[in-house]
């Protein structure tokens, strides 16, 4: 199964695949529509990166089925059948599933691999699982 | 059955179905939750047509039961039964309805006039029915009249077309007719989540206790779902107007169809209740993992759950139907809401279930439930320890289109005449309707659905047998009416009340009979002791029945309100109350509508049509003090064996309440003093109640009240006057 691995040691906090991934994927000069996230704040216990890790929790709450996997494992939103409940954000344990102003549907990370490229410590991999 | 099999035969179900009424209409486009406007149908001349809803109406009334109330105002005299064509059946979802970002917010309001009370009822129900109605352009669908044949109505909301068909080879039973009509009007697999379909069944017809039943979808088990609109007897009004089923189609469901102000705020409050049941459901209330049944145990710790008529309050094989017990009968794996973004997810079905007795003997259906409601009424109260009779009877139930409660606590009441020598074998036909036979029991339930024998006289339900009883067979009429679970001609809900004086006047005041969704405050009175005086019972009885009437004009369920908390809930000033949560309701209003309403706001919008329901309950003749009567039996023991069972209890309460020494008196001569003391003190609390609420001291609102309220319409000003 695809995922994108990360290491919180190797993070500067750059936020380069942050801009990668809103540029990118969303087409958006808006880091807040990026489905990775570094957190500057960190206080005791959280995480530096944040980013789905493909655990599929998410498939088994969504009504609609809208969420499922890919072939290589990705799980994937389908969104001409999500109805917009963000259960799924709600739910997701990593607190990985995001949402914002611009958009009804969630969005997520899909293992695409374009942040990677653009992580200057190697901080973020994609792996099989 | 084979697709092959099941298509051909839905093709001549189809083919039989002659067009009576076509209408064809340009659906409304959803502005801020409301749709404008309400679809009109006469089954009587199957006339069809469009009435704009004043913005006055959407003002005083909000939506949802609050235009049920208002259209069935004008629809009905004084003089208007049940079954007169003038009686309709309205169905509304509320302005908030449909929204699929919060729990809970899928909700229908059923208003008709009940056969069971002969005035208004209203009724929630889940599934997918109004909010796919409204977002085919209608806020309420009214419908009057009476057909002479059996028809289906069909709203297209796709094409904008509204049809009346014969419908003679459709099914009643609502299991095969949700089925059966989700395929016929389905073009493709894809669109069976597009409808939803609202159905009684053949006991609905027979009885006077028959429910409606609203469908979903189920894609994971791409099975027919079922919730009910159960109280009440709207089943029963609905097989008199000749109907088979109503379907619903819309398929452009998405995140903001009802066009709201703000879908961001929505949204926000969406995922933070979300995680709120996330983190917390599994420590507070369990409703994703057993839903409602988790109570079976609680209740009975407390004394709560009615046994044998609610004669008492637990039972020692309580175990047998604990609810780890119904679990491991009915969860599946996954929690199930009942519209899109409940996360709440009470909903529960047991697949694949095969039926042991009935027309449907040996079939492997999908059984909805059971909840709470009906695994206290059909099993504990009936002193049946069977979780697959509770299964069993819950499929029929739905099926033939009846009551789970009212069958629950009339076949309680049933049981403990036949233990009495009231009715016997000769008069029930054969059936040993002893506590615990619940062969006998199902076999009145199979009998409600044929419309035979003794089920058709228990299917008229407590008030009417106690009449035939005593009128036929000679019994004491004032011990039917103190063992008689029901006021105002409706069938308690199964919470034992006698320990809670607050609890007995949230059942007996409530609009619309004894149902525990205006008020549940055991708890906070007789377990947590927080409301010790008159005048605190009497606030609750203010605050808790208009505020939860709230969900009723909005489509929404009360659940996520109060049966999940904030973490820190506890530490606020009103825990009762989930302060947060009333918070988040007021946001949800607002940004849907695009209002600016604070809490006090909320509260008046459901004092205004909390005040009217009473007014409308006043036209209809029960709206006053002697009709807020509750049964003995409700407030205390009736019999000696009933008081013996808790001896020490009842010796202290008339030992420090009303300091009589008990030593030397009989059980008859105690159980007699201490129902003198409880209606005195029920009596007080009535006063109280009233007070708090500005009405008479005959329970009339007070026509400055109705003025402050700006409810003062002519015709309701007339009808208070005429009764003060």
């Amino acid at each position: 199964m695809k995922y994108l691995y990360k290491n919180d040691e190797l993070c500067i906090q750059c936020h380069n695949c942050e801009i990668t991934c809103a540029k990118k994927v969303q087409k958006s000069e808006d880091l807040r529509k990026s489905a990775i996230k570094i957190n500057d704040n960190m206080k005791y216990g959280e995480e530096k990166i944040n980013v789905c890790d493909q655990c599929g929790e998410c498939i088994d709450v969504c009504s609609e089925m809208a969420l499922g996997r890919a072939k290589n494992g990705v799980v994937l939103l389908d969104k001409k059948k999500c109805v917009g409940c963000l259960i799924c954000v709600g739910f997701c344990s990593k607190l990985s599933m995001r949402t914002h102003d611009d958009m009804i549907e969630p969005f997520k990370c899909i293992a695409c691999g374009e942040c990677v490229k653009t992580c200057p410590t190697g901080a973020l991999e994609i792996r099989e699982k | 059955m084979s697709n092959k099999i099941i298509n051909e035969k839905i093709k001549e179900m189809k083919k039989a179905h002659k067009v009576i009424r076509e209408y064809k209409y340009e659906p409304a486009k959803i502005h801020r939750g409301y749709a404008n406007k309400v679809l009109y149908i006469n089954l009587s001349n199957n006339e069809i047509k469009e009435k704009l809803v004043p913005e006055e109406i959407k003002e005083k009334f909000t939506g949802g039961k609050g235009f049920g109330l208002w259209y069935l105002w004008n629809a009905v005299k004084s003089t208007t039964k049940w079954n007169d064509p003038e009686n309709e059946i309205v169905i509304s979802p509320g302005p908030v309805g449909g929204i699929t970002q919060y729990p809970g917010a899928g909700k229908s309001l059923v208003v008709s006039l009940s056969p069971n009370t002969g005035t208004v009822v209203d009724s929630n129900v889940g599934g997918h029915f109004g909010p796919l109605m409204k977002f085919s352009g209608w806020d309420a669908l009214e419908i009057q009249g009476k057909s002479d044949k059996d028809v289906v109505i069909f709203i297209d909301g796709d094409k904008g077309i509204i049809t009346i068909e014969e419908a003679p080879l459709v099914s009643v039973d609502s299991h095969l007719m949700a089925e059966e009509l989700t395929e016929m009007f389905a073009e493709t697999e894809e669109e069976k989540r597009f409808i939803s379909v609202v159905g009684a069944g053949s006991a609905a017809g027979h009885t006077l206790i028959g429910v409606l039943n609203f469908s979903f979808y189920d894609k994971r088990k791409k099975v027919q779902r079922l919730k009910q609109a159960g109280r009440g007897g709207i089943g029963t009004v609905f097989r008199d107007k000749k109907i088979k089923g109503i379907a619903v189609k819309y398929s452009q469901v998405g995140g903001n169809n009802n066009n709201v102000a703000d879908i961001n705020t929505i949204k926000k409050l969406g995922v933070k209740i979300h995680k709120e049941i996330h983190d917390h459901d599994k420590d507070q209330c369990r409703m994703r993992e057993i839903g409602t049944a988790h109570l079976m145990e609680v209740m009975n710790d407390y004394d709560l759950l009615p046994t044998h008529n609610f004669k008492y309050g637990s039972h020692e094989d309580i175990d047998k139907i604990h609810s780890s017990v119904l679990a491991t009968k009915v969860v599946q794996g996954s929690p199930d809401g009942c519209w899109h973004g409940c996360s709440m997810a009470c909903a529960k079905a047991a697949n694949e279930y095969e039926l042991k007795t009935g027309p449907y003997k040996g079939d492997k259906v999908v059984v909805d439930g059971p909840e709470y409601e009906t695994a206290a009424g059909v099993g504990s109260n009936c002193g049946i320890f069977d979780p697959d009779y509770i299964l069993e009877c819950n499929f029929y139930c739905d099926t033939y289109g009846i009551d789970t409660i009212s069958f629950g606590t009339l076949t309680a009441f049933v049981m403990e005449c036949y233990e009495n020598g009231i009715i016997n074998e000769e008069i029930t036909g054969g059936l040993k309707l002893n506590f615990g036979n619940s062969e006998a029991a199902m076999e009145l339930l199979h009998q409600m659905g044929r419309g035979e024998g003794f089920g058709k006289i228990a299917g008229l339900g407590i008030r009417r047998m106690k009449k035939i009883f005593a009128d036929e067979y000679g019994a004491d009429i004032n011990f039917l009416n103190d063992i008689g679970m029901e006021v105002k001609g409706l069938e308690y809900s199964q919470y034992v009340s006698k320990e809670s004086l607050a609890q007995q006047g949230g059942y007996a005041l409530a609009n619309k009979g004894p149902q525990h969704d205006e008020a549940w405050l055991i708890f906070m009175d007789m377990v947590n002791n927080q409301i010790p005086t008159f005048e605190d019972k009497a606030e609750a009885l203010h605050y808790f029945p208009i505020f939860r009437t709230w969900f009723g004009l909005n489509g929404l369920c009360k659940l996520p309100w109060n049966d999940i908390e904030p973490i820190d809930n506890h530490l606020t000033e009103e825990p009762a109350k989930v302060p947060e949560h009333v918070q988040n309701y007021v946001e949800l209003f607002n940004s849907v509508t695009g209002q600016n309403i604070d809490k006090e706001g909320l509260f008046k919008q459901s004092e205004r049509v909390y005040n009217f329901q009473r007014v409308f309950n006043l036209k209809m003749g029960v709206g006053t003090r002697e009709h807020d009567i509750p049964p003995y039996r409700s407030m205390g023991p009736v019999t000696v064996e009933e008081y013996e069972s808790r001896q020490e209890r009842y010796d202290k309460q008339l030992k420090e309440k009303l300091g009589i020494n008990p030593e030397n008196m009989t059980t008859a001569e105690k159980v007699e003093a201490l129902k003198k003391y409880k209606y005195g003190q029920y009596n007080q609390l009535v006063d109280a109640v009233y007070k708090r609420r500005g009405w008479t001291k005959q329970g009339i609102p007070t026509v400055e009240h109705m003025r402050e309220l700006g409810m003062d319409f002519p015709e309701v000003i007339e009808v208070i006057e005429k009764n003060l």
